[in-house]
């Protein structure tokens, strides 16, 4: 374990892995639509939800998705905030399967496109990003990381590749839809990409997000 | 990954502090001045949530707990000296905004966060010390941290809250002895001899919530690591070396059940008394 993670990190009390974790995956969220939405459903597996009051797990929540950081004295004041902001929320309990205990999965809309990405709190505030709009993945958010929808033909990675100029950690590929050749491409990156507008331009990509990691 | 052992010999030639953050290089890349900065702003954070929150009442998740460090701070200690009543007052102080959604540094956990809080805020009341010597006990402290996760854990849902509160109060002791010895195998002895006294220690919170007994156990605990740090400073040694300890710990540790491993079903957890305050629960914020 690396020092830094030893004897920190600076965060909002009371549990590493029910409200920094928590806040985490829903600041992950927030960053990949790009703000805050105007609606969003956090659905909580069984046992993340039986603590989820006594650890602040539902304003850890609610403060990611506003887009708050992880030591932000206002974290508890998430429902005030949520409210100032009209933003439309909803807490639902659900058996989400063969998953990590502390699991969720947050709906959300912004803008009128639907987004759902489900993640976990591993434990010590590290989360990972196990789907993001229906292909599975295993994100660390520990890298800047580039989700993209793109289209399912060839030459379309190796445009996408070609634009990049730092360093690629981990990539996944996955088809989402052969009929409507449509994949998604989800990049893990050593250092934040400056030119991501001109990935945007390529022919071969619908969407395109960048989160950058928290430092 | 390093060992205690390995730390003392290279501290012959250089002063310990340096040689932690040298491996930490070896290990992560980062550089010493890089990191030294970074650990800077997190002992900045934690002096100046010691300042803000000393003996104050907190508004808690549950209720539970939240006026412990308000009623230290007006009452005058009889037996702790001024040290130990002002690092008992900051460690019960910052357990409980924890506790309440307030700031703190996760050193080396969030349960446990009011220990090394505790230790560092007396030393900068009672020494003034300047900040780069608060600073350097402070990685010391960093680097009896990481031999723990590194050989055992410093999880209490993995090891018991003798990992947890263990570490604290052992990284709180070895930062206190390096500030007055600056002498690794003393730093060592502190260590050991804190987790030597809380080995088995469970971790049994009442509901699963971070606030009964882990509050008062930070308020407790400080004090381990002030006497464990005086021990050591007068040249009292732990037979078995540090080292031997973190591997007992971690045996220790992985022989406790589940129910005595943070899922707040077994030790004060599992009383009358818990159940009832459990059934009554009213959320406070």
């Amino acid at each position: 374990m690396n020092l830094l993670k030893v004897v920190g990190p600076v965060m909002v009390g009371p549990s590493s892995s029910h409200t920094l974790g928590a806040l985490r995956i829903a600041r992950f969220v927030y960053k990949l639509i790009g703000g805050i939405p105007n609606e969003v459903t956090f659905i909580l597996h069984e046992s993340f939800s039986k603590t989820h009051r006594g650890h602040g797990t539902d304003r850890a929540l609610l403060a990611g998705i506003l887009g708050l950081k992880q030591d932000d004295p206002n974290i508890k004041n998430a429902y005030d905030i949520a409210k100032s902001k009209e933003l439309k929320y909803s807490f639902i309990v659900e058996d989400l399967g063969d998953v990590h205990p502390n699991t969720v999965r947050i709906k959300v809309f912004k803008d009128g496109i639907p987004h759902e990405i489900e993640g976990s709190s591993i434990g010590g505030g590290d989360i990972k990003i196990t789907f993001i709009d229906s292909v599975s993945c295993e994100l660390s958010w520990d890298y800047d990381t580039l989700v993209i929808v793109n289209k399912d033909a060839p030459s379309a990675l190796k445009s996408i590749l070609d634009v990049i100029k730092v360093n690629v950690a981990n990539l996944y590929l996955r088809r989402i839809n052969l009929l409507q050749e449509k994949a998604i491409t989800i990049i893990e990156l050593d250092e934040p990409i400056e030119n991501i507008e001109e990935i945007k331009k390529s022919p071969y990509v619908y969407e395109c997000y960048f989160i950058r990691r928290d430092t | 990954m390093y060992l205690w052992k390995d730390v003392m010999e290279m501290s012959k030639s250089l002063p310990l502090h340096e040689v932690i953050l040298n491996l930490e290089m070896f290990d992560t890349g980062e550089a010493p001045q890089v990191l030294r900065k970074k650990l800077s702003e997190m002992l900045e954070v934690i002096l100046e949530e010691a300042k803000n929150q000393y003996g104050k009442t907190q508004k808690t998740l549950t209720g539970f707990t939240g006026d412990n460090a308000f009623k230290l701070k007006n009452y005058k200690a009889k037996f702790l000296s001024e040290f130990n009543y002002i690092a008992t007052v900051t460690a019960l102080s910052i357990a409980e905004s924890n506790a309440s959604m307030g700031r703190i540094v996760a050193c080396p956990t969030a349960g446990s966060s009011g220990v090394i809080p505790g230790v560092f805020y007396a030393l900068y009341e009672i020494f003034s010390p300047s900040f780069e010597e608060l600073l350097n006990s402070f990685i010391v402290a960093g680097g009896i941290g990481k031999v723990i996760a590194d050989k055992a854990t410093i999880s209490g849902a993995a090891g018991g809250c003798q990992a947890e509160i263990g570490t604290a109060a052992a990284m709180g002791a070895g930062a206190l002895t390096y500030y007055f010895s600056k002498d690794s195998e003393k730093v060592g002895n502190a260590a050991a001899l804190v987790l030597k006294s809380v080995m088995g220690l469970v971790c049994d919170p009442v509901g699963g919530f971070v606030e009964v007994p882990c509050v008062k156990r930070n308020g407790n605990l400080v004090n381990i690591a002030i006497s464990s740090a005086e021990m050591a400073l007068s040249g009292i040694k732990s037979l078995i070396p540090f080292d031997e300890v973190v591997n007992a710990m971690r045996r220790v540790g992985s022989q406790l059940p589940q129910s005595l491993r943070e899922t707040g079903e077994g030790g004060v957890a599992n009383t009358p008394t818990a159940k009832t305050l459990i059934a009554n629960l009213n959320f406070l914020i």
